[in-house]
């Protein structure tokens, strides 16, 4: 296929800015998850949703640079994926059923019927509701979220998680087969069915976050993960303004990410929340992150992800570990150990009962828990002995930690931590990054 | 339409508190209830109860010779006590009789489309 207008005779179209590759990719990755859920809608069928995209990705890898940007890109992508969705199914004998049936969809029994009462949804809140289903896989939903809502390569998920490419692409098409299959709806769940499936929704997200934070794949998978989940986020914010634990998720991610860059010192290593440089912390998302924890506490429905980021909130509000309202962080986490009352919560309200009642009252708390494989908990048994004055305990617990931690700057601290014990006084503190 | 398996899954030897006769008569009533509503929904299509597994007999092909051998066919643990096969629009109102199905009779239930050449 030749472009009609490529070549030296080209018009000149100075007013369109010029793009490059990397700028259409950029484009797509922002776009894409809207036009894959509208033409999961209109045809049923997410590979050829997906195919179409890729189609029209590859049109404006050629088109766009030469002519400059179309007026409004993501109406382009949409337009031109539908027009390639078209395009294939007529060429494939099976696509001729599946164009009837999708002309039986829109003639018959189009939208009204099938819309909840009043709002046109958003595609992408649908898709999200299907990709996060319960009868789902977690490391699936995780999956296809990103492939699909997130926009990224089947090479760029598998690299996040350290899974083999081929691993990762046979675990995206077992989860495409079973959604059509086992005929997984394509539409956001009643307001009964929420409670529910709204958690499944927020976990992924949150997943899909820490995942980045601790990536052991490095800072760039770090920054696409973390960034997805915060994109995410907002989106799920945009589309569902009325729950608030979709807002205290927002929250959670934003305070997280003002210091996920001052959590790592330049050499790799870890820097613990006592020793982190506070001015490098990202006043923009505090900002942002505090003004939604308050508007969350006025509407006082609390959940797990709005007082996580109360937590958050009221770190980032202190000046130093010492200055650290310790007393009403105690108060959240007893809120949240009512709501979540998971080992790993009761271990992050232990600590910070340490900073209130000292060391013997969070160890006490500490060691009634059942959370051996979890290498928090050793580290932080190993900093509350080392507070004890038992270097040797200490030190074991902190060996324990660091064949525990997932990340390298996790295990050379921890390991740093072991040998640096005999030292003079403890630089180190509680552990919380 | 799509049509699901609900299978019974049953643990051999599980213990359970013994019932009364009251309390077997209310499990009856239940099921029965149950499966009235899944015929008025238009969802049933047909259900069963099966026997114990020691009853199975297992019949094969061996060395182009039919085999017949006591069964069941799988040693396990837990076997298909019975099944519900029932017909809904998605995969969501087939999870909705399963949990229906499985506060009455208390034992998991997996629930697996069948196949058909539109799906995959």
């Amino acid at each position: 296929m030749r472009d009609s207008d490529a070549g030296p005779a080209r018009p000149t179209r100075d007013a369109a800015p010029t793009i490059d590759d990397a700028e259409v990719g950029r484009i797509f990755r922002e776009e894409s998850g809207r036009s894959v859920a509208t033409l999961i809608r209109v045809f049923g069928d997410i590979d050829v949703a997906e195919d179409a995209v890729q189609d029209a990705f590859a049109l404006a890898l050629r088109k766009w640079p030469g002519e400059g940007l179309p007026p409004n890109p993501g109406g382009w992508i949409t337009t031109t994926s539908r027009n390639c969705a078209i395009d294939r199914l007529r060429r494939e004998s099976r696509g001729h059923e599946l164009l009837r049936e999708v002309a039986v969809l829109r003639r018959g029994d189009d939208r009204p019927a099938q819309e909840e009462a009043g709002s046109v949804q958003d595609d992408r809140l649908r898709l999200i509701f299907t990709c996060c289903h319960p009868a789902l896989s977690t490391e699936a939903q995780v999956a296809l979220t990103l492939r699909l809502l997130g926009g990224l390569a089947t090479y760029e998920v598998a690299r996040a998680f350290l899974v083999a490419e081929p691993t990762m692409a046979q675990r995206l098409v077992r989860a495409k087969r079973k959604i059509k299959a086992a005929r997984i709806p394509y539409r956001v769940p009643q307001a009964r069915e929420l409670p529910q499936r709204l958690p499944p929704v927020l976990a992924v997200i949150y997943l899909i976050y820490t995942a980045g934070a601790d990536s052991p794949a490095g800072q760039n998978a770090s920054d696409i993960l973390c960034g997805e989940a915060i994109r995410l986020a907002r989106l799920l914010v945009s589309l569902m303004a009325d729950e608030p634990e979709v807002a205290g998720l927002l929250a959670l991610l934003l305070l997280a990410e003002s210091r996920r860059h001052a959590r790592i010192a330049a050499d790799g290593t870890l820097v613990l929340l006592r020793d982190q440089d506070r001015s490098r912390w990202n006043r923009a998302m505090i900002t942002e992150g505090q003004a939604i924890v308050r508007a969350c506490l006025r509407g006082n429905r609390p959940g797990r992800y709005q007082l996580q980021a109360a937590i958050n909130a009221l770190h980032a509000d202190a000046v130093s570990m010492e200055e650290t309202d310790w007393s009403q962080i105690v108060a959240l986490y007893d809120q949240l150990l009512s709501v979540a009352p998971t080992p790993v919560v009761a271990l992050n309200r232990a600590v910070a009962v340490g900073e209130v009642d000292g060391p013997a009252a969070a160890l006490a708390l500490v060691d009634g828990l059942d959370l051996d494989g979890y290498h928090p908990f050793h580290a932080t048994r190993a900093d509350l002995l080392r507070r004890l004055h038992r270097p040797g305990d200490a030190v074991d617990a902190y060996q324990t930690a660091a064949s525990l931690a997932p990340t390298a700057a996790e295990r050379d601290f921890l390991a740093g931590q072991a040998e640096r014990l005999s030292d003079v006084a403890g630089l180190d503190g509680p552990w919380i990054t | 339409m799509t049509q699901y398996l609900l299978s019974v899954h049953s643990v051999a030897g599980e213990v359970r508190d013994p019932m009364t006769p009251e309390q077997m008569q209310q499990a009856f009533q239940q099921i029965n209830g149950l499966e009235e509503e899944m015929k008025t929904a238009g969802a049933l299509v047909f259900s069963g109860r099966l026997s114990e597994p020691d009853t199975a007999t297992v019949v094969r092909m061996s060395g182009g010779e039919v085999m017949t051998t006591d069964g069941p066919f799988v040693e396990a643990k837990e076997h298909l006590g019975g099944f519900y096969i029932i017909e809904s629009d998605d995969l969501d109102a087939a999870l909705d009789w399963a949990a229906k199905t499985t506060a009455v009779i208390g034992a998991p239930i997996e629930v697996r489309p069948f196949w058909d050449s539109h799906g995959a």
